[in-house]
């Protein structure tokens, strides 16, 4: 992760509605950096903002006012380079899954890539990188994507995204409705797309234990305005104003804050059970109450 | 709760079938739930909890075995449309995507949809879709559009209308998981309250771990079978089995569990973190 931000975004404002009855301000002059390379999460409650804000990266909308750059450009300035937005910044829906329609899991894998004009031998090879980056193993290649588990076939949609090696990968709500071993499983493949190309990824998430998990910064948005923003850990040390806008904080983060709250020399900031346990150790010392 | 049986399943077998392969999804289950009480199902991805929550109301129909409700056996092949019809009333669904659920454009005209079918009196009807918005907290949204509504408040639209038949149990098939967490806690909020106050036998299967604590009775499914079935303090202070099982457990179960494994002697059955903080304060005294 470096300082640089790979998106920028000044005084975003976007109405949904205007002039009809339905007029609402979805996002109210944001201002924002995603720094190149990291793993940044955007959390928020429903209607807070999030979605319509990712939306905007890759021009899916057209702020009414504000800028957004990507790798320091303005995406809405024209030029050639702009047209093809959505094969630097991709998104991954919600439910991804249901937009699979190829007949194999190649071919629907192949899709992006080939709307990108890339030759065929590159396409073969971005698709066996990315279903390996997903952890799928190529006996799937000619599989329909229809006779998958759902979490497998997530993962097809996930590394159809992936083939296209954008630079910004944003994925909103990837691990919805999987069991524990299929989130883990899809967020190693995020966490591997990052490691092995070094490129930025974008999560949105209600999970508060997936984002103290496997963000390095996050962004908190509420009634279409940044609320709280920064490292991972100094967001989630802020429980009481996250829970002003009906957010909690990891279960372990909110029990090491009770400690902390009735004098325990425990820190705030906790973000996983390992952490926590490393921690009390230390004050237990090993089963000898002292 | 009471320790009338309301639902007993008796050696269900089900299978997925097509052309070149079958899929035994529940093998030779047996499970019995008593009237009024609150019976969390866990299970990984492909472990048959929804296919069981859909063959309790006959959505899906089982190779073998049988499923009695209230004494009667639904999977009777005499059984007419009428009965049906009558036990689908009996056990109301909720699914997990509220969007999927919701038909009609006003709230309260969606609410009515059930009892309307029914060919409920248009006065009983009123009455009943004002009782169910009153107590899922609904009311001030009686005429909105529900997809202008919040994901808890859209769950909670799709609760009243299945309370608006009258049902006597309530399935809910990961009614929580695509919601936010104040969504997520309205519609907690909702099926503790329908159980504790209204005697509805609620059986809600999740993969959040925090919410089966809230149950009465913890059933775990793995590979079709039941594995585990006891109150979530027994069944979840076995952190190592649950696991192998592809499940998690509360963050603070975990974290005992830990402390345990580096021979600092707590309490294996912590659930919440109330209670966390109290062994911790039991075994170190603050300062």
């Amino acid at each position: 992760m470096s300082n640089e931000s790979v998106i920028k975004t000044e005084a975003l404002t976007y109405v949904y509605g205007e002039g009809t009855p339905f007029y609402r301000v979805a996002l109210h002059d944001v201002s924002l950096s995603i720094k190149q390379g990291s793993v940044t999460g955007v959390i928020g409650h429903t209607g807070s903002g999030k979605s319509t804000l990712v939306q905007h990266f890759n021009k899916l909308l057209r702020p009414n006012s504000g800028k957004i750059y990507v790798s320091g450009k303005d995406i809405w300035e024209k030029s050639e380079e702009n047209g093809k937005i959505c094969f630097k910044v991709g998104l991954v829906f919600q439910y991804p899954e249901y937009q699979l329609f190829e007949e194999s899991v190649e071919a629907d894998i192949a899709y992006g890539p080939k709307n990108m004009g890339l030759s065929d031998s590159e396409i073969a090879l971005r698709v066996r990188k990315s279903m390996k980056l997903v952890g799928l193993s190529e006996q799937y290649l000619g599989q329909s994507p229809f006779e998958l588990s759902g979490g497998q076939k997530r993962r097809v949609a996930i590394a159809g995204i992936m083939a296209m090696e954008p630079d910004v990968l944003v994925l909103d709500e990837p691990a919805a409705g999987l069991d524990p071993r299929g989130r883990s499983e899809i967020f190693g493949g995020i966490l591997r797309y990052r490691e092995e190309t070094g490129k930025t990824v974008v999560i949105v998430s209600h999970s508060m234990e997936d984002m103290a998990s496997y963000c390095d910064e996050v962004i908190v948005m509420n009634r279409g305005e940044v609320y709280l923003s920064g490292g991972t850990r100094d967001v989630f040390s802020h429980a009481k104003e996250l829970s002003e806008v009906h957010l909690d904080v990891p279960q372990i983060t909110s029990l090491m804050g009770k400690l902390a709250d009735i004098g325990y020399d425990v820190p705030r900031n906790v973000l996983t059970v390992e952490e926590a346990a490393d921690i009390l150790t230390k004050i237990l010392g090993g089963g000898k109450a002292c | 709760m009471s320790n009338i049986p309301f639902i007993q399943i008796e050696n269900l077998n089900f299978s997925y079938e097509d052309e070149s392969r079958k899929l035994a999804v529940l093998k030779n289950l047996s499970l019995t739930i008593e009237k009024g009480s609150f019976v969390a199902i866990l299970g990984h991805n492909g472990s048959g909890k929804s296919t069981l929550a859909k063959l309790l109301n006959l959505m899906l129909l089982p190779d073998s075995g049988r499923i009695l409700i209230d004494g009667v056996d639904i999977t009777d092949e005499n059984l007419d449309e009428d009965s049906l019809y009558e036990i689908r009333r009996r056990i109301g669904m909720v699914f997990q995507n509220p969007d999927n659920q919701l038909v009609a454009t006003v709230v309260e005209e969606d609410i009515a949809f059930g009892p309307e079918n029914l060919g409920v009196e248009p006065k009983e009807i009123r009455r009943r879709v004002d009782a169910a918005m009153e107590m899922l907290g609904i009311s001030e949204y009686a005429d909105h559009s529900p997809a202008k509504l919040s994901g808890g408040q859209k769950q909670r639209v799709a609760i009243a209308g299945v309370i608006a038949m009258m049902p006597e149990c309530i399935v809910f098939d990961e009614a929580t998981a695509m919601l936010d967490p104040k969504g997520r806690s309205e519609v907690m909020d909702a099926i503790t309250m329908l159980n504790r106050e209204k005697g509805i036998t609620v059986i809600h299967i999740t993969h959040n771990m925090e919410e089966a604590v809230l149950a009465d009775r913890v059933v775990v499914i793995h590979d079709g079978q039941i594995v585990k079935d006891g109150t979530p303090r027994q069944v979840f202070s076995n952190v190592e089995e649950l696991v192998s099982r592809e499940l998690d457990v509360p963050q603070v179960t975990k974290l005992f569990h830990l402390l345990r494994q580096r021979g600092i002697s707590v309490a294996k059955d912590v659930l919440t973190e109330e209670e966390a903080v109290k062994a911790l304060l039991d075994l170190h005294p603050k300062k």
